[in-house]
């Protein structure tokens, strides 16, 4: 985990996103697919937090060694600054963050499926396993065309692709959950990654479940620092041992889970239960101190 | 002033700290983090806050951005007193920061409780009282939502305490100054006076309250005007009580503005979430402060804001 002064090497437009890439050796160097990195937004300004995304590509060799990529879609106030940085523009980087997803030791049909710019961390993931000799079979979608991120890429580094859109402009019309069962099938799939929204990610987590195959997902949760200091960004997982469950940060302890651990319905209880009220007052303030 | 030797340090009422930059509670991890925090120009640490049993915390999300502010409501996420003593502390007291450990109740018995369990506590620099209401009511009032309650607290504390026992008042406490009064007549050491205030947001296209727990706390820069009034307005009727303030410390000048308005020291949260380095940075601001105006250490600026005298217009001291 280093903190880096990057320089911006390029800035690209790849359909809906932006993708940019880094000269930051320290942390390209130790980067592993599923980790991130945190990027300070400018000095003076009123949002506040660093954004933190997941690494796309590191290189540690030929040419492009040293550099880091990531992608974005700038929809919010810090993305859409970040993405009107110019090159040779410096940022404050800190990486690589969380743990990284596992390889499979014996195991070799790998099937990843991703959503939006979760296809961005699993595209780093297939090189990386295909390195290891594994097979690997990708199922990626977004809304649009614009949104399926670098398809080509995708088709470079796995024997099999489904692609999935929710308006049907490349591909299958649907998202990438429902060509799950069928994909995994096929490829006889025996170890299933997964990285994009959490109904996504819940989807596979059931699927695997059932079907009694090893997974991992790489979650995203709110976060301050992203190095573990404030334990904003926790994730509820079960113990090993089954004994209840611990909220777990997910930028020191995930981002990578195993989603049969995950308490899905809990981590994305989406209506807070109203608090009752106080007695002696209307204030909701406090009933959660701290 | 040629031959000035500066100093960074200052003296908590015989608790001496390298310099007045303290990581405020929540905000410094368990000790196992390491790596990217800078902790070179820490004066001291306050541990996250510890209850009696382990608590799991509030849902999420625990955190939202908010203009110039940050929203949370971590729930005092902790793993109880025990396991906090076994595992925790001596991580972070390895750093070689003087360690204040904060502690959270529910009751006047929990907070008892918890005083008798660090009372033989080896190689901690004090307690921090956490006084934000939750709990039980009593006589129909919530927990600690009076002066009374938080006296009863501070003062039960100090009693079992052969520490030094800081009392971290939230700016939004009814009766501020007179709490902060009665804490140190209970014999509370010292204040932490917390500019975080209850605060909630919304977000407008998915009708939810941003904030699993509905409402947090303010932190930030958003809040440090809240911080600096209230540290004045207390270190004016105490100014012989060592105060530390919390809430919206980013930068040199910013400590500086808290230490003018009375603080001995400044506590930093969100701004070492953001960027691990703050306190260095703010170290150096302060250094700066003091060399251009020639003074020697924070103790020279303390409380040294010129209110101009009423009528005349011209400033007074
Ligand atoms: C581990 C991790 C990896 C991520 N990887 C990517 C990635 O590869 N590509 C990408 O486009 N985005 C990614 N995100 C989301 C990203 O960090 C930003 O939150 C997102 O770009 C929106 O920021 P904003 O400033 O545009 O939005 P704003 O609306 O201004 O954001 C306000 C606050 O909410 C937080 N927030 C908003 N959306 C999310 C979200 N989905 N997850 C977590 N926090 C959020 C922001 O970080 C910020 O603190 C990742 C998040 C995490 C936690
Ligand atoms: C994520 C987070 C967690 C916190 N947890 C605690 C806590 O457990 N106990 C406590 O006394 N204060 C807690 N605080 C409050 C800080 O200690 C500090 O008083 C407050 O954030 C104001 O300072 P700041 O503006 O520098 O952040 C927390 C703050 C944040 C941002
Ligand atoms: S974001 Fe602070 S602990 Fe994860």
């Amino acid at each position: 985990m280093r903190r880096v002064r990057a320089e911006i090497l390029s800035t690209r437009r790849v359909g809906v996103y932006h993708s940019l890439t880094l000269v930051a050796p320290e942390i390209a160097e130790r980067a592993r697919p599923g980790q991130f990195v945190g990027i300070a937004m400018p000095a003076g300004r009123s949002f506040l937090l660093r954004r933190f995304y997941f690494i796309h590509q590191a290189s540690r060799r030929g040419g492009w060694a040293g550099t880091l990529e990531f992608a974005f879609e700038p929809d919010g106030v810090g993305a859409e600054w970040l993405g009107s940085a110019r090159a040779h523009q410096f940022l404050d980087v800190m990486g690589p963050l969380g743990r990284p997803f596992a390889f499979p030791r014996r195991l070799t049909n790998c099937l990843l499926v991703a959503e939006g710019h979760g296809t961005a961390a699993l595209t780093f993931l297939a090189q990386e396993l295909r390195a290891r000799g594994k097979r690997v079979d990708m199922i990626v979608g977004g809304a649009t065309e614009e949104a399926v991120f670098k398809p080509i890429e995708v088709k470079r580094v796995s024997q099999t692709v489904a692609i999935l859109t929710g308006d049907g402009s490349l591909g299958t019309k649907g998202r990438p959950v429902e060509a799950l069962p069928e994909m995994a099938e096929h490829v006889g799939a025996e170890v299933v990654y997964a990285a994009g929204p959490r109904e996504l990610l819940r989807a596979v987590a059931e699927f695997c479940r059932e079907h009694r195959i090893p997974a991992q997902v790489a979650v995203e949760e709110r976060m301050a620092c992203g190095i573990g200091l404030c334990f904003a960004c926790t994730v509820p997982v079960v113990r090993k041992d089954g004994s209840g469950y611990d909220n777990l940060r997910a930028c020191v302890e995930g981002p990578v889970f195993n989603p049969a651990r995950v308490l899905w319905d809990r981590w994305m209880a989406d209506i807070p239960r109203m608090l009752p009220t106080p007695p002696g007052g209307s204030p909701v303030v406090g009933s959660w101190p701290g | 002033m040629a031959g000035v030797k500066r100093t960074l340090a200052v003296d908590l009422g015989g608790i001496a700290l390298s310099t007045p930059l303290v990581a405020a509670s929540g905000t410094f991890g368990t000790g196992r983090e390491g790596g990217l925090l800078d902790t070179r120009r820490l004066g001291a640490a306050v541990s996250r806050s510890i209850t009696l049993a382990p608590r799991k915390g509030a849902p999420s999300p625990r955190v939202a951005e908010t203009a110039s502010g940050l929203l949370w409501s971590v729930g005092l996420q902790n793993p109880g007193i025990d396991a906090f003593l076994a595992d925790e502390l001596p991580r972070l007291t390895r750093t070689g920061i003087p360690l204040f450990v904060s502690i959270a109740g529910s009751s006047l018995e929990e907070y008892v409780r918890l005083a008798s369990v660090l009372q033989d506590v080896q190689g901690i620099a004090g307690i921090e009282v956490y006084l934000r209401g939750e709990g039980e009511a009593q006589e129909g009032e919530p927990f600690l939502s009076s002066a009374e309650h938080v006296v009863g607290v501070v003062g039960a504390v100090s009693r079992l305490s052969r520490l030094p026992v800081v009392a971290k008042l939230p700016v939004s406490l009814a009766d501020l100054v007179e709490s902060a009064r009665g804490c140190v007549r209970a014999g509370a050491h010292g204040l932490t006076i917390d500019g975080s205030a209850p605060g909630m947001a919304i977000d407008t296209a998915r009708l939810r309250p941003e904030v699993g727990a509905i409402s947090g706390f303010l932190s930030g820069p958003a809040v440090r005007p809240f911080t600096v009034r209230a540290v004045f307005e207390v270190a004016r009727i105490l100014p012989e009580v060592p105060i530390l303030a919390a809430g919206g410390v980013w930068t040199g000048n910013d400590a500086v503005e808290l230490l003018l308005a009375g603080a001995w020291a400044v506590e930093m949260g969100t701004a070492l979430l953001v960027d691990p380095s703050a306190a260095t940075a703010a170290a150096d601001g302060i250094l700066g402060y003091l060399k251009h105006k020639g003074l020697a250490s924070p103790a020279d600026i303390r409380g040294r804001v010129r209110i101009p005298e009423p009528g005349t217009g011209e400033e007074a001291g």
